[in-house]
């Protein structure tokens, strides 16, 4: 920071600081690529480490440890440890009746994802056609993928497994005294609390999200559609065949069609994320400065009714706000009326109207938020800044510009970053107002996507009325690379994110 | 100089009397469409979509008792009531205990931990949908609320970051203290910051309970097909789909189940307001 920078206006500041973002782009990128090497000797490092220690174990271990390579906490039982050896016993035997039974038969048809579907025949007696079902190639894809996350959790027990067995043994031969039942029961509510207190939900994120998501990644890779359905069909993998569709390398001419429609509605989303958060931002900061100057009265009655919009359930007001916005809703047939116009107008049945009128409405939804937010923060602004501003002779407008908005952008950046990645993928607002209404056309030919659509919303109807999975999943996986590159770099931007420690 | 002061007094008053002005016509464009709501849904009179005159020819309670008795409104109400009351039990427990870890305690994986949920949370949900409606198919959970509950508190760790924020901005040096006493870190959680913690577990609390009354994208899913388990949203949305119920004078009787649904939340939330305010500004910000 230098004087110079000082004296710039707004917007000089705003062009330098972005000049200086793609300057230090390179450097940024040389740096990333240079820490290749030393993270992946690291890496490299402590997958040796593992082996050392396995071989450590293999080498000095007594029976007792050797046992308990295949037998798992064999040496923590007969080292008095038993709770421990029993939970370890546990899992193993229960690993193992989960792959004899269940996870090996999945995971051996994981490469065909299956041979038969279904088998038609005559029933002899009755003469009624019957249908046996065999290979059901989702169901064969989500076990293999379930039992591949089993297997490396079970690898990763087996070796913390023989780590313990190993280290009670050396500490029984240094005569240290070993960790009793009470002594490992109170280790969870202590050093190992972390353990505790995370399990279960990191247990539900594993089934819930982790697991779907790398089970949609790998049906990108699948021919899973319409033509495709099981449990009548099988689906198989395609490479990268519904990649190649989207981004308008296939041959058939849906491809070109789904590559117009990509680039249409990514662009429209980015613009709607832009435009709704800065709108709700900047609008709801001013709202809050209004109601926040001494001298206003009533304050908690102005802050309680625009609070309102908050409590009141969202999708309640969108839907309400559709029916009147529609053509033949109340307002036009209002306006009709009082002759104030000849015919309806489309507030969101016309391109560009329902874009404008998603975001308005979105404002009218959005800025009781930020009023919400700011009007605490507001108040921690020194007020002699303002004074001596005043004493400078700058007016509010000045005031705002130099001191309300670049403090508040420098203390709510966290807020204003989860608020772009959530406009990013803001189902609600769109689908339940236009529905990604008006329909979008590439010279004639219908996309099947709207032309307020937003990513999520064409990946809810290509899902649920098209049931094109394999596309959809490609789509959703572009959609996860531009958020995420999309808020790195703004996380990396704002400072209070990577000085955590710091804030004491 | 005296003539001076009081130019100056007089035009900050009429900046005063301005800003009045701007308030006031900003509530008045907040307030309209919900009075608008609740006027609609006293009217009398089945009109269709094209009535176009606001006040009800006839006021009367009819859509209100038409509601309660001819549709499956009570039964969406006590679902949605369960599944969020449920939720905010599970989710509230999830959040806290997770940003505690987050927060507090220093363990190997806590960064990666951080990141991975980070990048998660970018990952669009819907597109994991199809995953976990046929993990819920297998375990017979599909078209039930117990499934629903499942898919709203399972991953709500990913949501540690607000209430993180808050448990960072709590001085380090009272848990210090009370480990230097003896403490165990799990008393330390339960005895010293979980008191101090009333604005964000009120906060946590009131964004449980408020989601599943307007989430739609995963509970039309799921529960796909059988009207019986619908949550007000999805059972709301199904009667503005339905044309001939809409011009059968049906708006109306949406308009009065709008008012129903948003009465207890919008009290609720006037009255926990105020550390609805404080959770959020003191999570989601740092200086």
């Amino acid at each position: 920071m230098n004087l110079e920078y000082l004296k710039m206006s707004p917007l000089e500041k705003f062009w330098y600081n972005f000049k200086g973002f793609f300057k230090r782009l390179p450097s940024a990128f040389a740096a990333f690529f240079k820490a290749i090497p030393k993270k992946l000797k690291k890496f490299w490092l402590a997958f040796v480490g593992i082996f050392v220690n396995i071989g450590a174990a293999a080498k000095e271990g007594d029976w007792k440890t050797r046992t308990s390579f295949a037998v798992m906490g064999f040496g923590l039982i007969c080292r008095k440890q038993v709770l421990r050896g029993i939970l370890y016993l546990f899992f193993e035997v229960l690993f193992v009746l989960y792959m004899v039974f269940f996870g090996w038969k999945y995971l051996a048809k994981m490469g065909s994802l299956g041979e038969v579907a279904v088998v038609t025949g005559k029933d002899p007696l009755t003469g009624i056609t019957t249908y046996t079902y065999y290979d059901n190639s989702l169901l064969i894809l989500l076990y293999s993928l379930l039992t591949l996350f089993v297997i490396a959790a079970f690898v990763y027990m087996w070796y913390h497994n023989v780590k313990g067995n190993y280290l009670s043994q050396q500490f029984q031969e240094a005569r240290l005294h070993l960790p009793s039942v009470k002594d490992d029961i109170h280790s969870y509510a202590d050093e190992n609390y972390h353990k505790t207190l995370l399990s279960i939900p990191m247990l539900g994120l594993v089934i819930f999200t982790i697991l779907p998501i790398f089970f949609m990644v790998f049906i990108a890779f699948t021919n899973y559609d319409k033509a495709h359905m099981p449990p009548s069909e099988l689906f198989q993998w395609v490479g990268f065949e519904n990649f190649v569709n989207v981004l308008g390398g296939g041959i058939s001419a849906n491809s070109k069609v789904f590559a117009f429609t990509f680039t249409e509605v990514l662009l429209w989303t980015v613009v709607w994320a832009f435009f709704a958060t800065f709108s709700n931002y900047i609008l709801g900061m001013i709202v809050a400065i209004l109601i926040n100057k001494k001298g206003v009265r009533c304050k908690k009655l102005w802050r309680t009714i625009l609070v309102m919009t908050i409590a009141i359930p969202q999708f309640v007001s969108l839907m309400f706000m559709s029916q009147l916005l529609a053509d033949q809703g109340l307002l036009n047939n209002l306006m009709l009326k009082w002759g104030w116009i000849d015919k309806p107008i489309p507030f969101l049945t016309d391109g560009t109207l329902s874009r404008v009128m998603i975001i308005i409405i979105n404002m009218w939804i959005g800025i009781p938020y930020t009023m919400l937010i700011c009007t605490g923060i507001l108040m921690n602004i020194p007020q002699d800044l303002y004074e001596s501003a005043r004493m400078d002779g700058a007016g509010p407008i000045r005031a705002y510009m130099k001191i309300t908005l670049p403090y508040m952008l420098h203390v709510t950046a966290p807020y204003l970053i989860t608020q772009f990645i959530g406009n990013l993928n803001n189902f609600n607002v769109i689908f339940l107002l236009s529905g990604g209404n008006p329909p979008l056309d590439m010279s004639g030919v219908p996309t099947g996507a709207g032309k307020t659509d937003l990513l999520i919303t064409w990946l809810y109807k290509l899902t649920v009325t098209e049931s094109q999975y394999g596309v959809a999943s490609v789509i959703g996986i572009f959609t996860f690379v531009i958020v995420a590159v999309l808020s790195l770099i703004l996380y990396n931007r704002s400072k209070s994110v990577k000085n955590e420690e710091e804030f004491m | 100089m005296k003539m001076k002061y009081r130019s100056k007094k007089g035009a900050e008053r009429a900046s005063l009397v301005a800003i009045h002005a701007i308030l006031i016509i900003i509530s008045v464009i907040w307030l309209i469409p919900f009075l608008l709501m609740i006027i609609l849904s006293f009217r009398g009179e089945a009109v269709g979509t094209s009535a176009d005159y606001i006040f009800p020819k006839q006021w009367s309670f009819d859509n209100y008792i038409k509601l309660f008795t001819e549709t499956k409104f009570l039964r969406w109400y006590g679902n949605t009531l369960l599944v969020s009351v449920a939720v905010t039990i599970f989710q509230t427990i999830i959040i806290l205990a997770t940003s505690y870890a987050l927060s507090r305690l220093r363990f190997k994986m806590r960064k990666p931990l951080m990141n991975v949920m980070l990048v998660l949370g970018m990952f669009p949900g819907f597109l994991s949908m199809t995953a976990v409606y046929f993990v819920l198919k297998e375990i017979n959970l599909t078209q039930n609320l117990l499934g629903l509950i499942l898919v709203y508190s399972a991953s709500s760790a990913m949501q540690y970051y607000i209430c993180k924020g808050f448990f960072d901005t709590i001085s380090k040096s009272l848990d210090e203290a009370a480990r230097i006493d003896g403490a165990s870190r799990h008393t330390v959680f339960i005895k010293i910051i979980l008191p101090l913690a009333k604005p964000i577990i009120i906060y946590t609390v009131l964004s449980a309970f408020i989601a599943p009354w307007g989430e739609y994208m995963f509970s039309s899913f799921i529960m796909l097909g059988d009207p019986d388990q619908f949550t007000v949203a999805v059972g709301m949305k199904s009667w503005l789909d339905n044309s001939s119920l809409m011009s059968d004078g049906y708006f109306a009787v949406f308009c009065a189940a709008a008012v129903v649904v948003s009465i207890p939340i919008t009290a609720l939330f006037i009255w926990l307001q105020r550390y609805y305010v404080e959770g959020i500004t003191g999570g989601s910000v740092k200086g």
